[in-house]
């Protein structure tokens, strides 16, 4: 039995989410490879063979890898799952990105997003935006799978596992990386953040939002995440939206601010540690997951909150 | 330029789903049913191609029961030119949609195909990039703007962390995200010229493709309950009840 595990990166650093993907593919069995497919990422690659429970890793280096696309990725990790019995990949824009075509080349019908293992060809995953748990059996010969990071602990440091250079395909490919926008900020990332503030469409406008947020984020040392309402409105940006259709977090501490709690935000946050939720109407039905409920006029409440930590 | 746009006919977004108490799936008796929010954003884009002159005609294709033609229905409405629906009423998998999907675009020969990035009630996010692999096709998921021209297919993507740009040579597959435009509602007469519109009936038998399920259901079961917990009067007693709890 052997599993192989792809690395979300940047080129520079290996990602949270990469190391709690190691510990599912752990919980499934057998050995446990990782690859970096990237260009000069060789510090990821030493960071991934740190990783414990990892038996070696591969690293596959060329311009067509810098971004991961979706196309070189699959001509590279389909000829390697001949010797492998699982594809785990984070279920990040990159694994969601990656993994079906790969399952698609191998005739898998692929598990996305689980948050359990119950043996080696049962899988727990949420659907309907995760108002309800399906057990599912796989009878394909192969598994892929993406893993939700809330779900499990990340691999801890303490490994020292070889790292073996891979042939990588050059292509060409159909596809082309053009260029990015990636927004810089100095806090810590949405899904890996152990605090998340986050606002909703009450705070009114893109200024509002950033004169009230931001200073708690900064108190607290938190990440600023927002509803689908308030990323709709142009308060936050798209990569702000915490829901079934943003990012899935459980920080230890989720303060929701102006955010009403409509299905598809909860279950974007409900298995965070502690919720705590300001909003002005009292029949908001995120008071319902809240474990501490304010009901306030935030534009006092959150000054008044922030100046109080 | 012709456009291939799937549609799903899923539970209504506003619909809370129940699970069935014998623990086999989610009630659908008599539930609210429409088309795939995602799917709906996919058929917007492909009628403004059209109506921009970039798209000379728009086809939409369905795979589900008898009921799932209502769904095309609304596609036609919205300004599709003609649907085909794949009708079955068993359950089919996103690998099998995306087998049967290559099989569409052999015979129709689409210069894109534009999928919703994934549907509401299994929540894969699988079919688009698995049509991407099996057609050999390159891919641009989870769009929040498409430039169609010349051959050429330029997509911003939503990535971890801001946008991604891609230029893709077509034919391509495109996936949408929530933000790449917002879908109209059909006006009247529109809907009224869409029960005139075509729709070739199908079924799996005749694209000769193995669209058996990998997956077996064990249980569908509620998600642990979230217990509401208190209100506080104000914001000192709220740093007090979060420093006791050791949050801050």
């Amino acid at each position: 039995m052997a599993v192989l595990v792809i690395a979300d990166h940047d080129n520079a650093a290996l990602s949270d989410a990469t190391a709690k993907t190691v510990t599912a593919a752990k919980a499934f069995g057998g050995d446990v490879d990782v690859l970096v497919a990237g260009k000069g990422a060789g510090d990821v690659a030493a960071a991934a063979a740190g990783l414990d429970g990892v038996r070696k890793v591969l690293h596959a280096d060329g311009d067509a890898y810098e971004k991961q696309m979706a196309e070189a990725m699959e001509a590279l990790i389909v000829p390697l799952m001949d010797g492998y019995d699982a594809l785990f990949a984070p279920a990040t824009t990159m694994g969601k990105n990656v993994t079906p075509r790969i399952a698609a080349k191998l005739d898998v019908m692929q598990l996305s997003d689980i948050i359990g293992i119950e043996g080696q060809d049962t899988f727990v995953r949420p659907i309907y935006a995760g108002n309800a748990i399906m057990t599912v059996k796989s009878a394909d010969a192969k598994k892929v799978v993406t893993v939700r990071g809330t779900a499990f602990d990340a691999a801890g440091a303490g490994g020292s596992a070889a790292v073996e250079a891979v042939e990588a395909p050059a292509g060409p490919f159909k596809s082309a990386f053009v260029s990015e926008e990636i927004v810089e900020n100095d806090r810590p990332e949405l899904t890996a953040a152990k605090r998340i503030v986050s606002g909703g469409r009450a705070l009114g406008s893109a200024e509002e939002f950033e004169r009230l947020m931001n200073p708690l984020a900064d108190k607290l040392g938190a990440a600023v995440g927002a509803s689908r309402a308030a990323v709709d409105a142009g308060y936050a940006p798209n990569d702000y939206q915490v829901g079934q259709t943003g990012k899935i977090v459980a920080p230890e501490l989720y303060i929701a601010v102006g955010i009403s709690g409509a299905i598809q935000h909860l279950a974007g946050m409900k298995d965070s540690k502690i919720i705590v939720a300001i909003n002005k109407d009292e029949e908001a039905p995120i008071f319902q997951v809240a474990d501490y409920g304010l009901v306030a006029d935030l534009f006092n409440a959150v000054p008044e909150l922030t100046d109080a930590l | 330029m012709k456009v291939l746009v799937p549609v799903k006919r899923v539970i209504d977004y506003n619909v809370k789903v129940r699970v069935k108490s014998d623990q086999t799936g989610v009630d659908l008796a008599n539930v609210k049913m429409s088309m795939n929010p995602f799917d709906e954003i996919s058929v917007e884009e492909a009628v403004r191609m059209k109506e921009a002159g970039t798209a000379t005609e728009v086809v939409a294709v369905s795979i589900g029961p008898q009921q799932a033609q209502e769904t095309i229905r609304t596609a036609l409405a919205m300004g599709a030119d003609r649907g085909i629906l794949i009708k079955t009423d068993d359950d089919v998998e996103p690998l099998g949609v995306a087998k049967l999907l290559a099989k569409v675009v052999e015979e129709e020969s689409p210069d894109l195909v534009i999928l919703g990035k994934q549907a509401i009630d299994d929540d894969s996010n699988q079919t688009g990039q698995m049509l991407g692999a099996l057609l050999d096709w390159p891919q641009g998921t989870f769009a929040s703007e498409v430039k169609a021209e010349g051959g050429k297919v330029s997509v911003t993507r939503e990535v971890d962390g801001g946008l991604q740009t891609v230029a893709l040579d077509g034919p391509a597959i495109v996936t949408t995200d929530l933000r790449l435009n917002e879908p109209r509602y059909a006006s009247l007469p529109n809907i009224m010229k869409a029960k005139k519109k075509p729709i070739d009936m199908k079924e799996p038998g005749d694209y000769g493709v193995d669209i058996s399920p990998r997956l077996t259901v064990v249980k569908v079961t509620e998600p642990p309950v979230r217990e509401a917990g208190e209100k506080v009067e104000d914001v000192a007693t709220l740093v007090e009840k979060l420093k006791s709890a050791g949050a801050v």
